[in-house]
């Protein structure tokens, strides 16, 4: 796992005037700018020891974070993006799809994986930003699909954290009807009494935030991530003037009552597993 | 006064050479009804070729043509009067951009729930340009939900540009709002028609989109995104709307195509604005229709498979 940790750190730094820094080896907080090796940042589940801000981080990091021993299967792992419209912007859709996978080592922005969880049995998906913004097209509706059909066989709970800019635009109307497919799966979770967590991390916004990622029997949400259904620049725009400190944030929705608990990733595993427990029908 | 578009250029010259025949045989006395006449077949013609080749985008503009008809028109002229609208979401208020109430479609009883656009500047402010807030998708909710329980068929009239992106609606859970309605419509006891009349933009139109059948009228679009918004994202300028119109396979026939709509509604010729009365009895028609069909299932079947049909959308590799 040390491996994949630096090199994600390695692709993602991007600030210029760190260049005096080795790449990878050291961390640098964006926030309070506190400066760690990349390690210690790793083994403090990805946190700024100094200020707690929770850095972006991938599927298979919130994996290492949740099962047990880090043990998982994964789910519909061999999916990738048709092109079903033939969709050309300034590139054509296909070979985005071809230069994400080849740069970013990911299939599709949702990894969906199947574990133990303290112990007791539960699906997660993962969406990943670093495949085109965490973009929801049809690869991500099937494994989000897929993840609930095995919850429904495995008789477990479903758990899905969400990262994403929305709807993939490059897919169009399908990806629109993803919004659709995923909450008619939620349907069918809900008739088999398992419960489906909502964690929602920084950013969460559209078409995401407009289906499964409200939809859970209980939202919860990593601090100061921005949630929303319109983005900032959009609602800035009707309104025309700045928008308030703080709009949008995880506290922000937590307050107008859209979230039950925000929770700092370090506490995560285990309040989530005691979530999952009160929940639990009584068979 | 009837409103013309660029590429009705055509249609606007015949017609107004029609009216000045008429107005000149009015006061000259003179006969011109062959005159008229021929002027009349070339106008059919001319419209029928106009609209056979209509590119995505022309498609578009049809769809927010200012004379079209909207859901309120729609609805009071199928049910004849026997339209009562009902109002609020019984939370906060009463969202002008979402209507909804029972009507008699020939005796039966109908729940339409649709979103309404203003005809003139005033209205369309009041109607927020058919723009709903999250207490507009909790209204519609609501009366869907009161269908359901006497077991009245649902028909929703999609026509917005969007739910509104506006901060209030960001406090009030604009994203929950509509999310809560995908699900729940999944599971309405009742069967559900869902047409596209006008502009159908993403998450605004699919929060009352969910149904046994969804149909599009011939001049309508439906996609993720407006063209003019995605131009902007994608190729980051407004120039590119009508490339983007093409790219995102909106109108009917593409939609069908995919599978991602059940039906196209046929228009009058020269589109729904040229003749409210013509396209109020297809929809009427249509509605009717349906209804009887679906109502051959029982309604258990028809949510079952209803969550079937749109759990089988999209398209992906098994690589």
């Amino acid at each position: 796992m040390s491996w994949f940790k630096r090199m994600k750190k390695g692709i993602t730094t991007q600030n210029q005037e760190k260049k005096e820094i080795p790449e990878g080896l050291w961390y640098q907080c964006p926030e309070c700018k506190h400066v760690m090796t990349s390690d210690q940042h790793a083994e403090n589940d990805w946190l700024c020891e100094k200020c707690d801000y929770h850095e972006k981080i991938t599927s298979l990091n919130y994996f290492s974070i949740l099962f047990d021993e880090n043990q998982f299967s994964e789910v519909a792992a061999h999916l990738i993006s048709g092109d079903p419209l033939e969709f050309t912007d300034t590139k054509a859709y296909k070979d985005r799809i071809k230069t994400t996978i080849n740069k970013s080592g990911l299939k599709d922005a949702l990894r969906v994986g199947f574990g133990n969880i303290e112990g007791e049995k539960a699906v997660v998906a993962c969406m990943d930003f670093g495949f085109i913004g965490g973009s929801m097209g049809s690869v991500v509706g099937e494994k989000f699909a897929r993840g609930v059909d095995k919850a429904i066989e495995e008789n477990c709970p479903f758990i899905c954290i969400s990262k994403s800019g929305g709807a993939r635009m490059m897919e169009a109307g399908f990806s629109l009807m993803q919004m659709a497919k995923t909450s008619a799966k939620l349907t069918q979770l809900a008739d088999h009494q398992l419960p489906y967590v909502s964690f929602l991390t920084d950013p969460t916004t559209g078409g995401v935030t407009a289906s499964f990622a409200m939809l859970g029997d209980i939202n919860i949400a990593e601090p100061k991530a921005l949630i929303g259904f319109a983005g900032p620049r959009v609602v800035k725009e009707t309104i025309g003037k700045d928008l308030p400190e703080g709009f949008q944030s995880s506290e922000f929705v937590l307050e107008h009552g859209f979230l039950d608990y925000i929770v700092n990733r370090k506490e995560l595993k285990q309040k989530l597993a005691l979530s999952l427990k009160q929940m639990k029908a009584k068979s | 006064m009837r409103n013309y578009l660029d590429f009705e250029a055509p249609i606007k010259e015949l017609n107004e050479q029609i009216q000045k025949l008429k107005d000149s045989a009015v006061k000259t006395g003179v006969n011109v009804e062959n005159a008229v006449q021929e002027l009349e077949k070339a106008l059919i013609a001319k419209t029928e070729d106009l609209y056979k080749n209509m590119d995505p985008w022309q498609r578009v503009q049809l769809s927010r043509h200012p004379d079209r008809p909207y859901a309120l028109e729609y609805i009071e002229a199928m049910t004849e009067g026997t339209w009562i609208e009902l109002h609020g979401d019984r939370t906060v208020k009463d969202d002008k951009a979402m209507i909804g109430g029972f009507g008699l479609l020939n005796g039966e009883s109908v729940m339409f729930i649709g979103q309404q656009k203003g005809a003139n500047t005033k209205m369309r402010q009041y109607r927020n340009f058919g723009m709903a807030n999250p207490e507009g998708y909790r209204k519609a909710l609501r009366l869907m939900r009161l269908a359901e329980k006497f077991n009245k068929p649902i028909v929703t009239l999609i026509d917005t540009p969007g739910a509104f992106p506006g901060l209030e609606a960001e406090e009030r859970g604009q994203g929950e709002a509509i999310a809560r309605n995908l699900f729940e419509m999944m599971r309405l006891k009742v069967p559900v028609i869902c047409i596209i009349i006008g502009e159908g933009a993403s998450g605004g139109a699919l929060g009352i989109g969910i149904g046994d059948r969804v149909l599009m009228m011939e001049n309508t679009w439906y996609s993720v995104i407006s063209p003019e918004s995605c131009s902007s994202i994608l190729w980051r300028s407004w120039d590119y709307k009508v490339t983007a119109a093409s790219a995102l396979k909106l109108t009917a026939e593409d939609m069908k195509w995919n599978g991602l709509i059940d039906g196209i509604i046929r228009e009058p010729l020269g589109g729904a604005h040229a003749n409210h009365e013509q396209a109020i009895s297809i929809l009427k028609d249509v509605i009717q229709s349906t209804i009887a069909d679906l109502r051959k299932n029982s309604n258990d079947e028809l949510v079952k498979q209803r969550i079937e049909k749109f759990c089988a959308m999209g398209k992906y590799v098994e690589a």
